[in-house]
């Protein structure tokens, strides 16, 4: 692979992956959020597979395997079976800021990112650590996602991209953490996953609704 | 400069006056096809032009001179918009002014136009239609000024012939994700301004939801069709920029021969029919967009604006 190609290549990726969590933020249905999550971890997994082929890494390469696996596939099929089969259930009830106004405070958000991370850049400039305002502006987009929605899936999704986000940077400034440790923060994201299913499923036989503010109070 | 580079430009303005209502027309053909209708044909519009350019001038009581002349100035700008801009050739004799701020400028004085002319007739509907325009048009100005900026970052230049030749000379600047945003945000801003589904509905018979139609509705005979006229040119204008900025390929160099110049017009004849009948064809998929969603797409239009220019800088960075 040619530095150019690596480097278009590169950029092509952090982009789709930016560009998936600001669509996040833009639809409502849960359906079209979580299949938009998954198209997030297909621009993650490509980010070490494209570093890996690159620096001929093997072991990176297997990483990239295994994180489009976890993240492309296995995640959001496990929360596409959490998303309810009622009709009122496939939309996010009307988020606490509204869509026009998550998009700006988006765009904000963004060019905070890019802010914040000139110095990182400024270290060691390489085509891998330019890409990092895209992975941290999706955190500072993750976060928001989770205070800003209501149900408990969105949340989830929120939280998921915060792990995206924080994967994507490891990748992109130290070329990936040791294979162990990534294994092991992939696997604690499948689990918690997993808990938060079964929770609202509980939550939807108990309540019938998995609009977390209409949890605040106490009842018998 | 030579004379074929002077002819070239006095052909773009024949051709988008000859040719804008045939690009509508065409739309209108796809969508009647794809809905199963026989349809008017491809020359519908022009015969609708003929037939209102022979009708009486009627100016209704209590308008003013800026009900007069604001379908010319609407038209004036647009022409003026289709001399500057390099749709056939690059070196146009106006390259000085070949600005793509000064191009959106020119855009805005004519939508401007309009809706004065609709707060001049003093009807509640010419109104209704004045304030939904310019709302959307302050939506739509920083989001098109925005993607501009992006495209003007890899060449350094906001010079629209210096845009051209910097993407022909490296053509895989378009596959930069900075370029595609600015293409989608682009896109997204035309339909808007030039009143398409899913903001606006051009064919639609029903006050309430009109937006464009509602600023016009005062106008009939010569006057109408030079406003019909003129928002045909205006699309057709938008749909070759756009195409011209992505996809650069075919367009005559700034000092053409006959041979050159003949296939810059087959060029963009083939760029714009493919470009309107995607966007007809995609039409026949969407329902309008209820008004108060609309400030949503914008912003979203915007958000894609500005994450081009952000990604642009960064790559410009780089290289």
């Amino acid at each position: 692979m040619t530095q150019t190609t690596y480097t278009g290549a590169l950029d092509l990726a952090a982009g789709a992956f930016l560009l998936a969590a600001v669509l996040i933020v833009w639809r409502r249905e849960l359906r079209a959020i979580v299949r938009l999550l998954a198209w997030q971890g297909v621009a993650l997994a490509a980010i070490p597979l494209i570093e890996g082929m690159q620096q001929r890494d093997g072991a990176l390469i297997t990483v990239g395997v295994i994180v489009l696996l976890l993240k492309a596939l296995a995640i959001p099929v496990l929360l596409g079976r959490a998303v309810g089969t009622e009709v009122e259930e496939r939309r996010e009830s009307t988020p606490l800021v509204n869509t026009t106004a998550s998009l700006l405070i988006t765009a904000g958000l963004t060019v905070l990112a890019y802010a914040v991370t000139r110095p990182i850049i400024a270290l060691d400039p390489t085509a891998a650590t330019r890409a990092v305002p895209a992975s941290f502006a999706v955190i500072l987009i993750a976060v928001f996602v989770m205070v800003s929605r209501r149900r408990a899936l969105s949340q989830a999704v929120g939280f998921l991209m915060l792990d995206n986000g924080i994967a994507a940077t490891a990748f992109l400034i130290t070329a990936g953490v040791p294979l162990i440790v990534e294994l092991g923060a992939s696997l604690d994201a499948l689990f918690a996953v997993l808990v938060l299913g079964v929770l609202t499923g509980r939550m939807r036989r108990a309540f019938g609704d998995t609009d977390l503010d209409q949890l605040r109070e106490l009842r018998d | 400069m030579s004379a074929l580079a002077g002819v070239a430009a006095a052909l773009q303005v024949v051709g988008v006056l000859a040719g804008a209502p045939l690009v509508v027309g065409g739309m209108r053909q796809v969508r009647a096809r794809l809905e199963g209708r026989a349809g008017g044909g491809v020359g519908q519009p022009w015969r609708d032009l003929r037939k209102q350019l022979r009708k009486q001038q009627i100016t209704p009581r209590g308008t003013t001179v800026v009900f007069a002349l604001a379908p010319a100035v609407v038209a004036g700008s647009t022409l003026l918009i289709a001399a500057i801009v390099p749709l056939i050739a690059l070196g146009s004799p106006l390259d000085s002014a070949a600005d793509l701020f000064g191009v959106v400028g020119l855009l805005f004085l004519g939508t401007v136009a309009l809706t004065l002319a609709g707060l001049d007739t003093g009807t509640a509907f010419g109104g209704m239609g004045s304030s939904r325009e310019i709302t959307i048009a302050a939506l739509v100005e920083p989001t098109i000024l925005l993607a501009v900026f992006a495209l003007s970052v890899p060449g350094q230049s906001a010079n629209l012939a210096a845009i051209v030749t910097g993407t022909t000379h490296n053509p895989a600047q378009v596959l930069t994700p900075g370029s595609l945003l600015a293409f989608v945000a682009l896109i997204i801003v035309i339909i808007a301004e030039t009143g398409r589904l899913p903001v606006d509905n051009p064919t639609t018979h029903l006050e309430l939801t009109m937006i464009h139609e509602a600023m016009v509705l005062e106008y009939a005979g010569p006057r109408l069709a030079l406003v019909e006229w003129a928002s045909a040119m205006r699309l057709t204008v938008l749909l070759a920029l756009v195409a011209n900025l992505f996809l650069p390929w075919g367009i005559a160099g700034a000092d053409p021969s006959l041979l050159a110049v003949v296939l810059g017009v087959a060029a963009i004849t083939v760029k714009v029919v493919v470009l309107a009948s995607l966007l007809a064809a995609g039409e026949v998929f969407m329902a309008k967009l209820r008004l108060f969603r609309v400030p949503e797409l914008l912003a979203g239009s915007f958000l894609l604006a500005l994450l081009a220019v952000t990604t642009s800088y960064v790559l410009a960075a780089s290289s």
